[in-house]
C-alpha cells in the first residue's frame, strides 16, 4: 500500500516535471522529488520489500545536476530524480536502507562531484590517474598528463588483535582473471575480514558514451562486460527503441531472447566447469569446457559469432537465423543437455565435491535480503527474483520461464541454481527455435528527440542488467548509465568469505563469478 | 567413479591440430632469438587483463579446453610474472592499471615476449584514449605481436602466440642441456 502511493504519485506527475511513464522497459515510472521525499522513498522501499537497482547522476540540458535511483518492487520500477541547485553539491545518502548504495554514491562523487551525506567518503573508481577536482562526467578538459604514473594510498579498514595479519592480493591475479585488489585479514587460515578494492579496469565508459551517436551506442554497451554482451546491448536497444517509439517485428524480439539464453547457457557451462576445477576436480573443467566450445561453435555457425557481441542492434538483430542454423542449434543444445545430465549426476554423487561445496561461502536468505544480493547468487539465497518472470518484456511473457531458487546460500546452492537454469534455458531455446515467428529480423528506427529518456532492464546470466539512457542534440547520447548486478553482489562476497579459510576463497569467488569490467566501467 | 571413468572413455582424445604461426601478425622485428635457444617450445605465459571488457579472457580460457589443449603444445599459463617468458595482455590499458602493468612487465625476466590481444590491445578499440584509458598496450610497454579481433577466437590467439615463438627455427624444437 505504501509503495502503491509512490507509484500513483509518479503516474500522476506530468512528463514536463520528470514524472510519468519512462520509455523502454515495462512498468517504469519517473518521479521528481525533494530532499525529504528522496529519503522517504528509500525508507519506504526498504520497509516494503523494494530493492535498489541502481543509483547514478546526470546533468540535464540546462546544466542542472540530478541524482537518480531505480527501485524495483512488485508494482514495477520507480525512478526518483532529485534535482540539486548549483549551491548544493550534497544529497541525502540512502546507505542505511540499502547498503549497496554506498559504493554507487562514492562512484557518483568521483565521476560527477556530487556527494552523499553518508559516512564513507573514500574515492571508489578514482585511483591516482586524475585529481580529485576533476569530474569526468562534468569537466570537458582533462588535466595535463602526469610525467610519472603514481599509486595512491587507499585507506583500508585495519583489523587488529593477537595473531591477525593481512594478505594483500592483486590487482594482477594468479590466473586468467580480471584485476582487482583483495585485502584479507586472517588468523591462521581463517578469514576475519575481506575488503575489496575495485576500479582498476575503469576505462571511462560512461564518458565515452557521450561521444557516440544514439544509433551506435549499442556497440559500447555490448562491451561493458563482454560475458554479458547480449544482456547489455539488448538493454540499450530496449531503452532506445522505447524513446523512438519503435515497433519491432516479433521475430527480432524472439531472436534476441534466443541470443540471451545462448549467452546464459555458455556462461553457466563455463562456470560449472571452473567451479569444479577450483574444488580440485579437473575432469569437470575438461568436460564442461568441451561442451561450452561445442555450443560456441554452433553459435558461430548459426549466427556468425562465437560470442554475440554485435548481434543486437537498434531495430532488431544484425543477422537473421537461417533454417539450417536453427536446426544446428537445436541439435547441439539437445546433445549438450544430455551430457549435462550425466555430469550433473557425477557432480551430485562426488563425495569430494560435496565436501567442498556444501557449507562453503554461506549467505543466508536474511543476510541476502538485507544486503540486496541479486540475480543468480540471490536466487541461491532465497531471493526469488528474475526479471524474466517478475517484469517480463517480450517475448518472456509467452515463454513463461521457471525460476530456479535455492535457500541454502552456499557454493552448492549456486551450483544447483546453475544446473537448473541450464535445463530451463535449453527448454527455452528449443521452444524459441520451434515457434520462431516468420517475419523480419529488423525494422528501421528513427532517432529520438533531444531530452528523451528511456530505461532498459534485461535479466542477464548474472542478474538484472539495468541501463538508463538520455538523448542529447544532433542524435548524440547525452547520458548513458549501464549498471551490472555485480555492484550489488561484490559487497556481499565480503560477507560470504567470513569464517571460511583462505584456500576456499577462489572457489567461493568463482561461485559468484562477478564482473570487474561491468562494475568498474 | 565408474560414471566418471565411463565419461572419460566415451569422450576420448578430441584435441585438434594447432594453427601455424603467421608472420603478418608480427609488429616488431626485435624478436629475441635467445628465447628459442633457451626455451625450445616450452613456454610459460602470464595473462594480464589491463582493462579489457573480459571478452578476450573468455577466449583465452578456451585455449585450455580439450579441443585446443594448449598444454599439449608445451605452453602453460603461470601464476607469477617471475615464471613467465611471454606476457599475454588484453584490453586498452586502463590508467588505473598502468602502474601494475609496468611493474608486471619489469618483474618478468629477460628475454621476454609481449603479445597484445584483441582490438583494444592493438589500437585501444572502442574505448580509445581518454582520461581513464592509455589506449593500446604498446603505448605503455613494448609489444612483439598484436592479434586483432573482438574478441579474437582461440585459433587466432594461439596463432599469435606461435608467431611470437616460432622464429624460423630449423628442425624440431629442443631444450638446451644447460642454461
Amino acid at each position: 500500500m505504501v509503495l502503491q502511493r509512490w507509484f500513483d504519485q509518479a503516474a500522476q506527475q506530468s512528463k514536463a516535471s520528470g514524472g510519468g511513464v519512462i520509455a523502454g522497459a515495462p512498468k517504469a515510472l519517473g518521479l521528481t522529488v525533494a530532499h525529504d521525499e528522496w529519503r522517504q522513498a528509500a525508507e519506504d522501499m526498504a520497509a516494503n520489500g523494494g530493492r535498489l537497482l541502481s543509483l547514478w547522476a546526470s546533468r540535464d540540458g540546462n546544466g542542472e545536476d540530478i541524482v537518480r535511483a531505480a527501485f524495483i518492487a512488485d508494482a514495477g520500477v520507480l525512478i526518483p530524480s532529485l534535482p540539486l541547485t548549483a549551491a548544493e553539491a550534497d544529497y541525502p545518502g540512502i546507505e542505511q536502507w540499502f547498503p549497496s548504495a554506498s559504493r554507487m554514491q562514492r562512484a557518483v562523487a568521483d565521476l560527477s562531484g556530487l556527494r552523499a551525506t553518508d559516512a564513507d567518503t573514500r574515492p571508489w573508481l578514482r585511483h591516482a590517474a586524475w585529481p580529485e577536482s576533476f569530474h569526468p562526467l562534468i569537466h570537458a578538459h582533462i588535466p595535463p598528463s602526469r610525467a610519472v604514473p603514481v599509486i595512491d594510498h587507499y585507506a583500508f579498514v585495519p583489523v587488529e588483535g593477537d595473531g591477525v595479519h593481512e594478505i594483500p592480493v592483486g590487482p594482477v591475479h594468479a590466473g586468467i582473471i580480471e584485476p582487482g585488489h583483495f585485502r584479507f585479514s586472517v588468523v591462521g587460515e581463517k578469514v576475519l575480514r575481506l575488503e575489496e578494492r575495485l576500479g582498476y579496469v575503469h576505462k571511462g565508459i560512461e564518458r565515452r558514451f557521450t561521444e557516440l551517436p544514439l544509433l551506435s551506442g549499442h556497440r559500447l554497451a555490448a562491451r561493458v562486460s563482454g560475458d554479458s554482451a547480449v544482456a547489455f546491448s539488448w538493454a540499450y536497444c530496449q531503452a532506445l527503441e522505447g524513446m523512438a517509439a519503435a515497433h519491432l517485428p516479433p521475430r527480432a524480439i524472439w531472436l534476441r531472447a534466443l541470443a540471451l539464453e545462448l549467452e546464459r547457457l555458455a556462461n553457466h557451462l563455463g562456470d560449472l566447469g571452473a567451479i569444479g576445477n577450483d574444488a580440485g576436480f579437473a575432469f569437470g573443467l575438461a568436460q564442461f569446457s568441451r561442451l561450452k566450445e561445442q555450443l560456441l561453435r554452433a553459435t558461430q555457425e548459426a549466427l556468425g559469432q562465437r560470442y554475440l557481441m554485435d548481434l543486437v542492434v537498434p531495430g532488431g538483430t544484425r543477422v537473421d537465423l537461417p533454417s539450417t542454423g536453427a536446426e544446428l542449434l537445436m541439435e547441439s543444445t539437445q546433445s549438450i543437455m544430455a551430457e549435462v545430465d550425466t555430469l550433473h549426476t557425477i557432480y551430485d554423487e562426488h563425495a569430494g565435491l560435496r565436501d567442498r561445496f556444501v557449507g562453503a561461502g554461506v549467505v543466508t536468505p536474511a543476510l541476502a535480503a538485507k544486503l540486496g544480493l541479486t540475480g543468480l547468487a540471490g536466487r541461491a539465497s532465497g531471493q526469488a527474483f528474475d526479471l524474466r518472470c517478475d517484469l517480463p518484456c517480450e517475448p518472456y511473457g509467452d515463454l513463461a520461464p521457471q525460476k530456479a531458487v535455492r535457500t541454502e546460500g552456499d557454493v552448492a546452492a549456486r551450483v544447483a541454481v546453475r544446473f537448473d537454469e541450464v535445463t530451463e534455458s535449453t527448454r527455452l531455446i528449443s521452444r524459441i527455435l520451434r515457434d520462431l515467428p516468420a517475419d523480419s529480423h529488423h525494422a528501421a528506427i528513427s532517432v529520438p528527440n533531444e531530452g528523451a529518456r528511456g530505461v532498459g532492464m534485461i535479466e542477464g546470466w548474472r542478474g538484472p542488467v539495468f541501463l538508463a539512457l538520455e538523448a542529447g542534440g544532433s542524435g548524440m547520447i547525452r547520458r548513458c548509465h549501464p549498471h551490472d548486478p555485480s555492484w550489488q553482489n561484490w559487497p556481499v562476497l565480503e560477507h560470504a568469505i567470513i569464517d571460511n579459510i583462505v584456500p576456499d576463497f577462489p572457489l567461493i569467488n568463482k561461485s559468484f563469478n562477478l564482473s570487474y569490467s561491468g562494475h568498474d566501467l | 567413479m565408474l560414471k566418471t571413468l565411463r565419461q572419460i572413455c566415451r569422450t576420448g582424445i578430441i584435441t585438434e591440430p594447432p594453427p601455424l604461426g603467421d608472420d603478418t601478425l608480427r609488429v616488431a622485428d626485435a624478436l629475441q632469438s635467445q628465447i628459442l635457444e633457451v626455451l625450445g617450445r616450452a613456454l610459460c605465459i602470464r595473462a594480464i587483463d589491463a582493462g579489457s571488457c573480459n571478452g578476450c579472457e573468455l577466449e583465452i580460457h578456451a585455449l585450455n579446453n580439450p579441443l585446443y589443449n594448449i598444454e599439449g603444445l608445451g605452453i602453460r599459463f603461470v601464476a607469477s610474472p617471475r615464471h613467465a617468458d611471454l606476457l599475454l595482455i588484453t584490453g586498452p590499458v586502463a590508467k588505473n592499471m598502468e602502474v601494475a602493468l609496468r611493474r608486471t612487465y619489469d618483474a618478468t625476466p629477460d628475454p621476454k615476449l609481449v603479445v597484445a590481444i584483441g582490438d583494444c590491445g592493438c589500437t585501444g578499440g572502442i574505448f580509445g584514449e581518454s582520461y581513464a584509458s592509455c589506449g593500446r598496450v604498446s603505448n605503455v610497454i613494448p609489444v612483439d605481436v598484436a592479434v586483432r579481433g573482438c574478441p579474437p577466437n582461440p585459433h587466432q590467439i594461439l596463432s599469435g602466440i606461435l608467431t611470437a615463438i616460432s622464429r624460423a627455427v630449423p628442425g624440431p624444437a629442443s631444450f638446451r642441456s644447460s642454461v
